[in-house]
């Protein structure tokens, strides 16, 4: 005789990104359609001649509200993790709960790039004493749910799932399975990346993956636009605090949507490239949904994980229509990356947070810069303004790819 | 031009100040580093190599750890700076 599996809920919400210092600004910034997108640093585009002048920095710089000992001895992954961390337990109103019951679930794509290159330049031009002893530690893609648990007591144990764009999704997924198999109460979930930083900018145009648009950097991304040429590069960090319905309800907590379900699945099919016909895909957002113990006829609003690169858009409307066929129809699908920027380890966290917000306001956010929609497109795009969605239960899903061939599915639902 | 004691340790706290987030004006000469200003290992080779590079005082690793407190590393370091 097995007990019910626990039902997951998201008590709280933070982030930090292009488009705002919190969750509710980067999610009024969004419904309100606007670019993240500016110009880089000048020395840098000028010193290691980037092809790719612009990209989306955090709204709110790190300085501003961390203390200057935690801005020195984190790399600015795990400063952003930690930034969105603590606006997302304050807003779950900062649960009481057994250490041994809080578990942290926190990833990222590159993890501590820019200490990595720092300790690099240190060692070259200084030798080995000068290089900061806190270097490895600061480095680790790990060290974003190291400081997490640390910041929290966690000890449940911090977990770092590396999947590239869809790290963030997956690590929610993660957290989804701890509550469920009663490994803990809570688990504070998400992802964080710091890769605006010359090297990755010179790795990814020299993969062609980003959008060359430098004299417009507000319309370089335009998911689903016949003339999109790439994403444009993001940073950022973004939190759910995830509970158990019943841990959550016992402390009289503000429920803002349930976590019904997730699904996970692998392309092998290339290390960089889409499965073009979306089957890997297809199935991990059926999963999802089943999962989620509902149907396609349910989904209202799909967050697409809708980069803007001519390919992976259009294996992203194939495998949709593979998964649901005709009732796809009646989703209303947004690309927020076209005001975000693409946030690598945490975009699939922060679309995450705007899919639990669309459930919380009954909105679906817009899609921006759709100048002529790609005729291969045949979905439901919100475009320019938001959409309201319909009355009744609502479920929403978040859909994050990446590199390696990974494919992740949330599905939220309301309580 | 040898530093003064008043130097070393005015610039001793503004570096321990700068890793460990504690206001300089705590950093004061009867302080342990490890209890009263809770600068673990790792910091304090940060705090050591910084410290030789300011003030041209070798500090061998060796050396770090009998520093116990403010006072040490100011003594330490005003007599073994390059004259």
């Amino acid at each position: 005789m097995t007990s019910p599996r626990p039902t997951v809920v998201v008590t709280g919400l933070g982030a930090t990104t292009p488009l705002g210092g919190t969750a509710e600004e980067t999610w009024q910034a969004a419904l309100a359609g606007r670019s993240g997108a500016g110009p880089l640093d000048a020395s840098w585009v000028e010193d290691y001649q980037l092809p790719v002048t612009f990209a989306a920095q955090l709204a709110t710089p790190v300085t501003e509200v961390l203390k200057k000992v935690e801005t020195k001895r984190l790399d600015p992954f795990a400063q952003y993790a930690l930034v969105a961390a603590r606006e997302a337990w304050a807003d779950a109103g900062a649960p009481e709960v057994e250490p041994e019951r809080l578990a942290s679930s926190v990833g990222t794509g590159i993890g501590g790039v820019q200490t990595l290159l720092a300790a690099w330049e240190s060692l070259r031009t200084k030798g080995a004493r000068r290089v900061y002893p806190l270097s490895i530690p600061m480095l680790m893609p790990n060290s974003a749910a190291g400081t997490v648990s640390l910041e929290f007591g966690a000890r449940a144990g911090a977990h770092t799932l590396v999947s590239a764009c869809s790290s963030g999704a997956e690590s929610i997924a993660y957290g989804l399975h701890l509550i469920r198999e009663g490994l803990a109460d809570v688990v504070i979930a998400g992802g964080s990346e710091a890769s605006v930083h010359p090297l990755p900018i010179a790795g990814f145009t020299q993969m062609q993956a980003l959008s060359t648009r430098n004299d417009s950097p507000e319309t370089a991304s335009r998911p689903y636009d016949t003339d999109r040429d790439g994403f444009l590069l993001g940073e950022g960090g973004a939190i759910l605090v995830l509970e158990s319905e019943e841990h959550a309800k016992a402390r009289g907590a503000t429920i803002i949507a349930t976590l019904a379900g997730a699904g996970v699945s692998a392309d092998s099919h290339h290390i960089a490239a889409p499965e073009p016909e979306g089957a890997g895909a297809s199935r991990a957002m059926a999963d999802a949904v089943r999962d989620a113990g509902a149907n396609p006829k349910d989904l209202s609003h799909i967050n697409a994980h809708a980069t803007s690169t001519p390919v992976g858009d259009v294996a992203e409307v194939a495998a949709i229509r593979r998964a649901f066929g005709a009732d796809a129809d009646h989703m209303a699908v947004s690309g927020t990356k076209s005001m975000t920027g693409h946030l690598l380890g945490a975009a699939g966290a922060l679309e995450a947070v705007f899919a639990a917000q669309s459930i919380r306001d009954r909105k679906a956010p817009p899609t921006i810069n759709i100048e002529n929609l790609d005729p291969a497109v045949d979905l439901d795009v919100v475009r320019d303004t938001p959409r309201d969605l319909p009355e009744g239960d609502l479920l929403v899903l978040d859909n994050s790819f990446g590199f390696g061939g990974h494919n992740v599915a949330l599905a939220f639902g309301s309580y | 031009m040898a530093h003064t004691e008043q130097d070393i340790l005015a610039g001793l706290a503004d570096i321990v100040s700068e890793e460990t987030g504690v206001d300089a004006s705590e950093v004061t000469a009867d302080k342990t580093f490890t209890d009263d200003l809770d600068v673990d290992s790792l910091s304090m080779m940060t705090i050591a190599v910084t410290a030789e590079e300011k003030f041209g005082a070798k500090i061998p690793d060796e050396e770090v750890k009998n520093l116990k407190t403010v006072g040490d590393a100011v003594n330490y370091i005003k007599a073994n700076q390059a004259a």
